[in-house]
């Protein structure tokens, strides 16, 4: 079907068309120097089409002609993907610059996948066998997997392979096998496959009940406010909190197969921070370059908008397309509330009745249903694949009683508030102990995690009060729980990224330190007085913090523990 | 030949709309009135109905004036005779020179890729303590200052401007008071930094439309140059002004607003100028350093807030000095381990004492008693607030850092620093330190021993 354009605002654009018009269908905008614009139908009226143009709209004329397609905006799957910097529509940024240059110009699209590429291929199936969409036909090894080919996920029904390649070097685009279906119709196979990124990827037997606590290393996510294997957490926090350095950390040292990174609205320079150093950091489970285990989409502020909205559902897809190998995949949204902001501006394009500050009314039912394509699925094979997803916010502010944040909260698991009180007493992770939460149990038991955060609380409380007596009119059983309070904050909560050791904490060394805390905060000192209390305080937490210090059953950590269990034995008089 | 548009059937605010046909959107267009000619630019199309901005404002256009198009989007002249000139908002001259007719660039270009960009790594020198020990500017850095208005932040701007390594100096004022562009004019000239300077201009009595485009000549101009491998520094004041404009024109064209009137893309538009910034691998570089006036002092405003998520910082210039607190810049960690040995050293340690010394202030003020560590403490205070945070002060990083040493010093043990021994035995100052020492070891040899007086004490 052809149009022409009727209107143009922004990058709105409308066409007349005469035909049958697909909502979420792609179409292409001609420009009179040739050139291409890709755009996604958003709103259909009688003959309008209204387009949301991935690219600027500079140089677009009345009657320029505009080219619809049938099919939704789409993703291509296939060998290949793992170590690649795409941008929200699926563009490799590299190969890009590579052909137009130092910038980004509209109308340049290229193949996601590299056609010309070898990959070893192993069938897995014989001509005869019975196939049904996502089942393997063969593999191919891609990085540190066994990149299985699957029948595409969309195709009903059973199929019968007519014919499959033997073992050897194919292109992604080589046909690989051809099958038959039910009334005799025959499809080729190759190594890729095309999947709309609106539309969720399952393709399994059933969903399950997501429980297996995913480390992160962070201690306080962790241990007092954990992620599971195909939950959902999100990050909010106002500018200059830490969001963008937590999800680093995350993307670097979180216990999963696959990290996907999506940039999305956020500063270019953050980006190009990960682009130099992953390829250089090693992964401690596999030894091989973190690169190998990431996939970067990335569509920064000063990219087009329409796109940085696609860019998420694309970063999803791709995430679900690895849980169908049946590994844990972790999505990194970075950040949801530049997203929602794009949804913001095309809503105020379309003149939709606004809702709350000018968001659109189904904000929240889109935030909804991205997070909801997290999950832990059964595959048909019976293996277990996950796609777990974090997504910071960026409140206006730094006020969470905003639509994002809100309509967020609703919907997952945990909720990781960052607070400017504690980034400005330079107490990272920012996370604030007291408004943080988290539906699933993680690594310690939840009794002894609802303790310290009893006692966190009274010693907030404590805290507040002695703001208005002072330190004499506090009793020393109200000072040594606030002392307590502050203990476990400074040994245990805070975690300094940028050592070696102290970045990234195990699970076995959470539980033991978090055991071994406990002892104390769970002793009574009988302290005489809170000159007394301060000082053994003092003194155990300079021991922990440097215990937090030492590697992993190295002579400092036995020798540090070694003093603890005395320090625990005295109650803290053995100085 | 271009055809003339006659038939304007709609004027509001400083859009006007005409009808025509084959016009591409974001063309340039030339509006002749009767109180002279203008520019304005394509902002929306709807069948025959084209909407455009007029840079000049509406006053006077009637329903008679002609439209010429010009069939190219809005440019501007980039050549080595720019240096020196001062242009207003449409990038005309402002300084009663002839116009360049040289090459013209577009302006708003599309974004750099994010592969083409390197990671930065180079120091900005200003001779400012407080950004070079304390928040140390990097080359490609962008960094706005938020300031109230009456805070001397065109000044500091200024300042920067003066002292930065730069090659290329490009100033876009926006709203500027004349008062303020004759300063920066003067300081410039006085400074003999002139012929390496390129000012766009829009004083607060130009029209509104102005103030649009002011960023965007000033950073395409500055791309250009970084793309010939020039250094180039944009100091860009008041965004705050840029936001406001973008809010009336929004309203003029209906367009929902979402936050205290401001429209919705608020934050891409400004991410579009601000990521300009950039450090190209083998080329030059574009650090940007721009004003952002909070209205009421209120950082959670639309312009500041969306501004902080942006920059790579911010610096907090409040009571005529950059506030330590609050004051950051997220990428000195990428040079300050490079400059001295005890640059992050003395950064952490006399920004500590300093919010000791505050709280020391604050129980003083609610009257409780002064302990002998908060005396010494007051006395770092005022010593550190003098002779570094001060705006007037002008001295190389090393100086600066030898400075703090001998203000530690001054009025505190080594210990008491909580600087790292092998830091202290390097640079804590011998001659302060000995006198010290000497002094006490004098007075101790006095009481045991008077025949001892007078001896030279060797340490």
């Amino acid at each position: 079907m052809d149009g022409r354009i009727v209107a143009v605002f922004g990058n709105m654009v409308t066409a007349e068309a005469e035909g049958t018009a697909f909502q979420n269908s792609v179409a292409h905008c001609c420009r009179d120097d040739g050139a291409k614009l890709m755009a996604e139908a958003i709103r259909i009226r009688g003959r309008n089409v209204d387009l949301q143009v991935f690219e600027e709209t500079r140089g677009l004329k009345i009657g320029d002609s505009v080219e619809f397609t049938e099919g939704m905006l789409e993703v291509e799957l296939g060998p290949g993907l793992l170590g690649q910097i795409y941008d929200g529509l699926q563009n490799p940024l590299p190969k890009l610059a590579e052909k137009i240059g130092l910038h980004l110009k509209a109308g340049h699209y290229m193949e996601a996948l590299d056609g010309d590429e070898k990959w070893a291929f192993t069938p897995s199936v014989s001509v005869g066998d019975e196939v049904e969409a996502g089942e393997a036909l063969g593999s191919v090894p891609e990085g540190i997997f066994t990149h299985p080919i699957m029948v595409p996920f969309g195709w009903e029904g059973k199929w019968k392979v007519e014919s499959i390649v033997p073992a050897g070097d194919y292109a992604v685009h080589d046909q690989i096998a051809e099958v038959v279906g039910g009334d005799d119709q025959r499809r080729k196979i190759t190594m890729t496959q095309r999947w709309p990124i609106k539309v969720a990827l399952n393709c399994s037997r059933e969903r399950l009940l997501p429980s297996k606590p995913l480390v992160t290393k962070v201690r306080i996510i962790d241990s007092m406010f954990p992620i599971v294997s195909g939950g959902t957490y999100c990050i909010p926090g106002p500018f200059g909190a830490g969001k963008t350095v937590l999800q680093q950390i995350t993307s670097r040292h979180a216990e999963v197969d696959v990290v996907i990174v999506a940039a999305c609205g956020e500063r270019a320079g953050e980006v190009v921070e990960t682009l130099v150093e992953f390829p250089k950091l090693t992964d401690p489970r596999t030894g091989k370059s973190l690169m190998e285990r990431t996939v970067i989409i990335c569509n920064t502020s000063s990219m087009p908008v329409a796109a940085r909205g696609a860019s998420v559902y694309t970063a999803v897809t791709i995430a679900e397309y690895y849980r169908q190998m049946g590994l844990n995949v972790m999505l990194l949204a970075d950040s949801t509330s530049r997203w929602a902001q794009a949804m913001r501006e095309v809503s105020g394009r379309l003149e939709e009745i606004p809702g709350e500050e000018a968001f659109p009314a189904y904000l929240e039912s889109r935030i909804a249903g991205f997070y909801e394509r997290a999950g832990c699925l059964r595959l048909k094979n019976g293996k277990i694949g996950s796609v777990t997803i974090g997504g910071t916010v960026s409140p206006a502010g730094g006020n969470f009683e905003e639509p994002v944040t809100q309509g967020t909260l609703k919907v997952v698991g945990a909720f990781h508030g960052l607070s400017r009180t504690r980034s400005d007493a330079r107490r990272y992770p920012a996370i604030d102990p007291l408004d943080s939460w988290s539906t699933y149990i993680g690594i310690i038991e939840p009794e002894k995690v609802q303790y310290v955060k009893g006692l966190l609380r009274r010693g907030n409380d404590v805290k507040q009060m002695m703001a208005v007596v002072g330190e004499e009119g506090t009793t020393v059983e109200d000072f040594t729980i606030m002392l307590k309070a502050e203990f476990f904050d400074n040994v245990y909560l805070q975690q300094n990224a940028f050592d070696e050791v102290d970045a990234a904490t195990s699970a076995d060394r959470q539980k033991l330190v978090f055991d071994t805390i406990l002892e104390v905060l769970r002793m009574n000192f009988e302290f005489e007085d809170r000159e007394q209390a301060r000082k053994v305080m003092v003194e155990g937490t300079d021991l922990f913090r440097n215990w937090n210090y030492a590697a992993t059953d190295s002579d400092e950590f036995k020798k540090l523990q070694d003093r603890i269990r005395g320090f625990i034995a005295t109650k803290g008089r053995g100085a | 030949m271009r055809k003339f548009y006659d038939h304007i059937t709609h004027v509001a605010g400083s859009v006007v709309t005409v009808t025509a046909t084959g016009i591409g959107y974001d063309e340039l267009a030339v509006i002749k009135t009767r109180r002279g000619s203008s520019l304005a630019q394509v902002i929306r199309l709807e069948g025959d109905h084209v909407s455009m901005q007029v840079f000049a404002g509406t006053q006077g256009v009637s329903t008679g004036d002609k439209v010429r198009f010009l069939g190219r989007p809005m440019q501007v002249v980039f050549s080595e005779n720019l240096m020196g000139r001062i242009f207003n908002g449409s990038g005309e001259p402002r300084d009663d020179r002839p116009a360049l007719d040289d090459e013209m660039i577009e302006i708003g270009g599309p974004s750099v890729n994010p592969v083409r960009r390197r990671l930065p790594d180079k120091m900005v020198r200003t001779g400012i303590p407080m950004i070079d020990i304390f928040n140390t500017l990097v080359v490609s850095q962008k960094l706005p200052i938020f300031s109230t208005p009456g805070e001397p932040y065109n000044q500091l701007l200024a300042r920067v401007g003066l002292q930065a390594e730069a090659d290329v100096i490009i100033l876009g004022g926006m709203g500027l008071r004349h008062d303020d562009y004759l300063t920066f004019r003067n300081t410039f000239e006085a400074s003999g930094v002139l012929h390496r300077t390129i000012m766009f201009i829009h004083t607060a009595a130009d029209p509104v439309v102005e103030t649009l485009l002011v960023p965007d000549l000033a950073l395409a101009v500055g791309e250009a140059f970084a793309m010939q491998g020039k250094r180039v520094l944009v100091l860009l004041t008041d965004m705050t002004a840029f936001a406001d404009a973008l809010k009336e024109v929004a309203i003029t064209m209906e367009q929902i607003p979402s936050n205290r009137g401001y429209p919705g893309d608020l934050y891409s538009q400004l991410a579009r100028r601000y990521e300009k910034a950039v450090d190209f691998e083998d080329a030059g570089s574009v650090t940007v350093l721009a004003v952002t006036t909070m209205p009421g002092g209120d950082v959670t405003h639309p312009v500041p807030d969306n501004t902080g998520y942006i920059t790579e910082g911010q610096f907090y210039l409040t009571n005529g000095r950059i506030e330590p607190f609050g004051s950051l810049s997220r990428l000195k960690q990428r040079v300050n381990g490079k400059t001295r040995d005890d640059h992050r050293a003395i950064m952490d340690a006399c920004i500590q004492l300093y919010a000791g010394c505050r709280e020391s202030r604050e129980k003083r003020s609610m009257g409780f008693e002064m302990s002998p560590w908060d005396e010494k403490l007051l006395r770092y205070g005022e010593l550190f607030e003098a002779k570094i945070m001060d705006l007037s002060v002008d001295i190389p990083l090393e100086k600066a850092l030898d400075l703090c040493w001998e203000i530690l010093a001054e009025c505190l043990e080594p210990a008491e620093t909580g600087i790292r021994r092998a830091l202290i035995e390097a640079h804590w100052p011998k001659s302060l330190g000995d006198r010290a020492k000497t002094e006490q070891l004098a007075a101790k040899a006095e009481k045991t021993d008077p025949a001892y007086k007078g001896s030279a004490v060797t340490v």
